[in-house]
């Protein structure tokens, strides 16, 4: 039996019944890793000898792989990044603690763009990682590794993070569910912090089932993190039980009709999408998001000012990288961060400190905070008439490696998952079909993005649930 | 809003990252495209809007003010790259001093 093919459900039925335990799923895992992985470089490293102590300690365990963001102990926890090169982590993520007292293990960390930013996971200064379903293509990013790993049957399910679409676009480039819970219903203790009122930690997974039964051990209040409150964790696997779209109100947006970029292929693929929903008895509504086409720029101030406060702990003081060509405190800093961050990372931190600089503040930062009030009220007026709204999840399918070179036009990857993040509202990607394969493109993966109001995940996966088995 | 154009070396500077001639030459016109982009959020009319602080509107979150024991120091000290006893081992800070 192929047991690395299992998803969630299928593995933790198995383990029930004693058809197999925690070691052979790790062991299944290592060997595929070893025949498939050398293609694809889902993994950074996998400490096999942990993962299968973990497993004979948790014999109805399903392994999981992490994200190399997320803290571990014992476990290196490198965000992708050269300043973090030798960095064991002394302490577990709230999330990882969560997942272990609710029958899962970590087990391997996978790659992604250095300190979570990029949408492609060429921003890894520790490998390339390819897209499962062409070696020559991305696999999105920054859970490129996750989503990867994922597609590529390489683990039953991954953690990965989002902070502006970096679950959900991978989860479209490689045939994966991808679950961004609203801001605050996970917690980010322990989770590298990159933007901190955006960050979420989610589920990649081999269905919306094995994404709620992940995204539900992971959720929850934590007195680590101020921001999550103290509202229960419904049981999202549980209520799946007879989802239907019957009835259910569909919002599309008015303001992405005919927009610029989209790829034709995703766009009938999303139109095909929205015909299923319409057969299956939900009733499409055009909603409005005026202030959609502002977002992106508001994201590009907002985050990267976070990030360059968040990233001012690398200072080569107490862990990471310190450059020996030091002499004093000053160069101590400035050097230690020129060798061990990436050109996307610089970019990053040169952005924010710039918005928030004396004499910009206002006009960048300040301002961007009044325009994601507008957008996130739009989300509220969009809500109070649809149950979700439906979009593209990424503009195209996966690009090529090395396609994309100026940094402007990566961006753009995030236009559809951005205004979501943004309004700190939930959404999901769900696979909704394949392109048709031309003589310079196989057949690709595409996932439709799901958005719903802030907490309402059980709605979210409910309907997910319902389009999959409408797709199916 | 006033267009001004980013002087990525000084900002470089504030951000205590050293940038190569390299680096500064390729960053200079990306940072300025990106400025550029950023700056359609200026006809927005945002007048009388409150700020959005955070990703999700709490009040007060509160946790009992207990002593707990905190990480083990030498877990703590476990990723230093240098260190002397149990400190954190830098180079001299203040002018005159002795190292």
């Amino acid at each position: 039996m192929e047991l690395w093919k299992l998803g969630i459900k299928a593995a933790r039925e198995g383990l029930e019944k004693g058809d197999f335990t925690s070691r052979d799923l790790v062991e299944a895992i290592i060997a595929r890793r070893n025949e498939a992985d050398t293609k694809i470089g889902a993994y950074l490293t996998f400490d096999e000898e942990q993962a299968l102590a973990l497993a004979d300690a948790n014999p109805k365990a399903v392994p999981i792989a992490v994200k190399d963001l997320i803290n571990v102990t014992g476990q290196p926890c490198t965000c992708g990044s050269k300043i973090l090169k030798g960095y064991i982590s002394p302490y577990d993520a709230t999330v990882i603690r969560n997942m272990k007292a609710r029958g899962f293990i970590p087990a391997g960390r996978v790659n992604m763009d250095e300190f979570a930013m990029g949408s492609s996971t060429e921003n890894s200064a520790l490998g390339v990682t390819r897209n499962p379903f062409d070696l020559e293509r991305v696999p999105g990013g920054s859970s490129g590794g996750s989503a990867a790993a994922v597609g590529g049957e390489l683990c039953y399910a991954a953690l990965g993070t989002d902070t502006g679409g970096s679950i959900r676009q991978p989860a479209s480039f490689c045939n994966c569910v991808g679950v961004k819970p609203s801001y605050g219903r996970v917690s980010r203790f322990g989770v590298t912090a990159f933007a901190s009122s955006l960050d979420q930690v989610g589920p990649l997974a081999k269905s919306v089932e094995d994404a709620a039964i992940l995204l539900g051990a992971i959720a929850g209040h934590d007195e680590m993190d101020g921001t999550t409150p103290k509202d229960p964790v419904p049981d999202y696997a549980a209520l799946l039980a007879g989802a239907s779209l019957k009835g259910v109100r569909i919002g599309v947006v008015k303001e992405y009709a005919g927009i610029a970029g989209l790829d034709p292929e995703v766009k009938r693929i999303t139109d095909e999408a929205i015909a299923k929903c319409t057969a299956a008895g939900a009733e499409i509504v055009e909603v409005s998001l005026p202030h959609a086409e502002y977002a992106m720029a508001v994201y590009y101030i907002i985050a990267p000012a976070e990030a360059s406060a968040n990233l001012a702990r690398f200072d080569g003081v107490r862990y990471g990288h310190r450059s020996e060509r030091s002499n004093d405190v000053f160069s101590l800093y400035t050097r230690s961060r020129a060798e061990g961050f990436g050109p996307e990372v610089k970019r990053r931190i040169i952005m924010g400190t710039y918005v928030l600089s004396s004499g910009y503040y206002d006009a960048y930062y300040g301002r961007a905070q009044k325009v994601r009030t507008l957008i996130r009220c739009d989300f509220e007026e969009a809500f109070s008439k649809v149950d979700a709204i439906l979009t593209p999840c990424a503009p195209t399918p996966a690009f090529k490696l090395g396609e994309l070179q100026d940094p402007l036009t990566m961006y753009l990857n995030d236009l559809f998952t951005i205004p979501s993040s943004l309004a700190g509202v939930c959404a999901a990607s769900v696979p909704a079909g394949f392109t048709a394969a031309r003589p310079d493109r196989p057949a690709l993966p595409v996932g439709v993005q799901f958005i719903c109001a802030s907490f309402a995940e059980s709605k979210l996966l409910q309907i997910s649930k319902a389009f999959e088995e409408a797709m199916k | 809003m006033t267009s001004p154009k980013i002087d990525v070396a000084y900002v470089a500077e504030l951000a205590r990252l050293e940038l190569t001639e390299e680096e500064k030459a390729l960053f200079q016109p990306q940072m300025e495209s990106i400025v550029k982009y950023v700056e359609k959020i200026s006809s927005v009319d945002v007048e009388g809007v409150p700020p959005m602080m955070h990703g999700r509107e709490l009040v007060n979150s509160f946790r009992e003010d207990v002593v707990r024991p905190s990480m083990d120091r030498e877990k703590a000290l476990g990723n230093a790259p240098a260190r002397v006893g149990d400190e954190f081992l830098l180079p001299k800070i203040v002018e005159g001093a002795e190292s």
